[in-house]
């Protein structure tokens, strides 16, 4: 069996499926957020009653981090709608906006969106807030209210994005029907060249397969090339499953794995144990792929979708208004490091807004060094406008006067994971899709930039 | 549902995503409350490019499409899991969409919520009919007419029951897996 196949056959009491099979699975976890958990908890309430129970607290994670910094009154009751199921429901793991758990979430426009204007136990990016507090292992089954849930693929586990009223069902029941993806393997080889990054590496098998190639499947990866790649490449990887379509991704769980998820529950004081996966020599693929990472360039996803793919250095005649660096996929630690590397000592040619996934990703920058300085004021004083506030912010849009977003049919590069017309705001707005170091090439320059010729 | 529907067609594009069914800005919207859920249908399609899309799908002031069938092309519903994309669709009115392929989520929530048929067509209807073109759906034998021509459509198979029941719950209930109330 696959490794989606062996989690999903464990997780229905089964000792085998097989590629088709309807299952009744049982959850691990569920995730959800200000977008979708108002109205996943309204579907519970309105299917098992106003006074009913989840079916275990301990395993639903809610992550507010959408429309957070923004006026929107809609918006700001939707946290509290969360607020007021975990206090009823007794949840243990709401990462709530604010630290009053009878108070109400206001944003402050006035005190603008750069300086912090959250409490204590907020964390931002679902996606890259989940792994830090110790809530992603090997072996699981995570269901989450967002598509880009399939990121927690990068740690061994079977992680994929739902609806509200599926959603809902779990909240009553613990339980989904699934249907057993076919897996497609994808086996690196190699490692990465200089200026190339775990984005160009997704970005070229979107480009390959196209952005439905991996409709209705798991993709699993594998190889010498995937076992180099770092914890944070490989969520940059597994997130961008979704954008071809895909039910999952998945990376064999090893000792890079086991080291980082020890570690966070030990930290945070999560479930410290799980049973990983291992993979079979025998597997059914319906696609099966070597790629050499060594032989890759950086590349670009134009206009208007994730597989519309080219190379970046055949693209320094498009001009850019703006640049765009955060998002789960674009907003790690490591991400804002490589951007700090390119633009380190220059400025900026165009409006470039940095949004960390979350406030450790904050924290980290300001306390890790560059040459002399820290990170956070390299970004600054290359005129980076850096927001202390974690969110999603501009990746999706959202309301008007969310961070960052396009507001006007500008042409944007940023280092998320979706440029479908009016992702990020106007739906006149033009979105190029690249890794953090090419979109401060490209920021440095205001056209589309190949960042090799930035890194000595 | 009655076993006939006729009603002039919308017709879109490949690769229709969820951001130009229903924007990120309205998200805000809650499906389970009534008010808000009559307002995402208002909205519904408003995010597809004016240029390509002269006709407005939800007249300017109304709530509801006079567009039950949406003829699409391939990859339908592609990009978040926000369930209030076949939700606005619903809620505007919207009876069945007839596509070419679809992405995986936007199928599982249309089955899941009931709120629409997700059909798909056996061949490419997109470049042969247009919007305002009169079409009748038999969910009897699951073929469409439409410009006099009669097309067979796939059927949808184990998840036509959960649409017929009006969504994942009435199913499960009907069919014994959680309890009735």
């Amino acid at each position: 069996m696959t490794l989606t196949e062996k989690i999903l056959a464990r997780a229905s009491g089964r000792s085998r499926v097989n590629a088709g099979d309807n299952v009744w699975v049982n959850a691990d976890i569920l995730l959800t957020h200000d977008v979708c958990g108002p109205g996943s908890i309204g579907v519970f309430k309105r299917e098992f009653g106003q006074d009913a129970k989840v079916w275990d607290p301990t395993k639903i994670v809610i992550i507010p981090d959408h429309y957070i910094f923004t006026a929107d009154r809609l918006s700001n009751r939707n946290v509290d709608v969360l607020r007021e199921f975990a206090k009823e429901q007794g949840l243990p793991y709401f990462y709530d906006v604010i630290d009053d758990p009878n108070g109400h979430w206001t944003f402050n426009a006035a005190r603008g969106q750069l300086g912090r204007q959250h409490g204590s136990r907020y964390q931002g990016v679902c996606h890259a807030a989940l792994p830090q507090r110790g809530h992603t292992r090997p072996g699981e089954v995570l269901f989450g209210t967002d598509s880009h849930t399939c990121m927690a693929g990068a740690f061994g586990e079977f992680a994929t994005g739902i609806g509200n009223t599926d959603a809902g069902f779990i909240l009553g029941t613990g339980k989904l029907l699934l249907k057993v993806p076919e897996t497609m393997r994808f086996y690196l080889e190699g490692e990465l060249p200089k200026g190339v990054m775990a984005k160009d590496v997704i970005l070229n098998v979107i480009g390959d397969i196209g952005f439905d190639g991996a409709t209705y499947r798991a993709m699993q990866w594998e190889g010498p090339g995937a076992s180099a790649l770092s914890v944070d490449d490989r969520m940059t990887i597994a997130n961008m499953a979704i954008e071809a379509g895909g039910k999952n991704g998945i990376f064999p769980a090893d000792a890079k794995t086991f080291a980082y998820v020890d570690e966070r529950a030990r930290l945070n004081g999560t479930k410290a144990t799980y049973d990983p996966v291992e993979l079979d020599k025998e597997q059914n693929l319906v696609f099966d792929k070597v790629y050499d990472l060594s032989a890759l360039e950086p590349m670009v996803a134009m206009h208007p979708n994730p597989g519309n793919r080219a190379l970046a250095k055949a693209l320094e005649h498009v001009r850019l208004d703006r640049a765009y660096i955060g998002s789960c996929t674009g907003g790690k630690t490591s991400d804002f490091v490589a951007f700090a590397e390119i633009v380190n000592g220059r400025r900026v040619q165009i409006e470039t807004y940095g949004v960390p996934a979350t406030s450790e990703v904050v924290n980290e920058l300001k306390q890790a060094r560059l040459g002399g300085s820290l990170v956070w004021d390299v970004l600054v004083d290359a005129g980076v406008k850096m927001t202390e506030n974690a969110s999603c912010a501009a990746c999706l849009g959202g309301p008007q006067d969310t961070f960052g977003r396009l507001n006007a049919p500008l042409t944007c590069i940023s280092a998320t994971n979706r440029n479908f017309p009016g992702r990020m705001g106007s739906k006149e707005s033009k979105v190029y899709l690249a890794s953090p170091y090419t979109v401060a090439a490209s920021a440095l320059t205001g056209r589309v930039t190949d960042p090799r010729e930035y890194i000595s | 549902m009655a076993n006939k529907l006729t009603s002039p067609v919308y017709v879109v594009a490949d690769n229709i995503d969820t951001d130009q069914i229903i924007p990120a800005q309205y998200l805000t919207l809650v499906p389970t409350i009534p008010d808000e859920y009559e307002k995402l249908g208002s909205y519904a399609m408003v995010g597809l490019p004016d240029d390509l899309y002269p006709i407005k799908f939800v007249k300017e002031g109304a709530t509801k499409t006079e567009y039950k069938i949406i003829i699409a092309g391939k990859n339908f519903g592609c990009g978040s899991s926000r369930e209030h994309a076949p939700i606005a669709l619903g809620a505007a009115g919207v009876d069945a969409v007839i596509a070419e392929s679809y992405a995986r989520i936007f199928f599982r929530n249309s089955v899941a919520t009931g709120e629409l048929y997700p059909y798909e067509a056996r061949e490419r209807l997109v470049d042969e009919v247009k919007t305002g073109d009169v079409a009748t759906i038999n969910f009897d034998n699951d073929t469409l007419e439409i410009n006099g021509a009669v097309h067979q459509l796939k059927p949808m198979g184990d998840v036509r029951p959960v649409i017929d029941a009006g969504g994942l719950f009435n199913y499960a209930r009907q069919s014994g897996m959680i309890s009735k109330r």
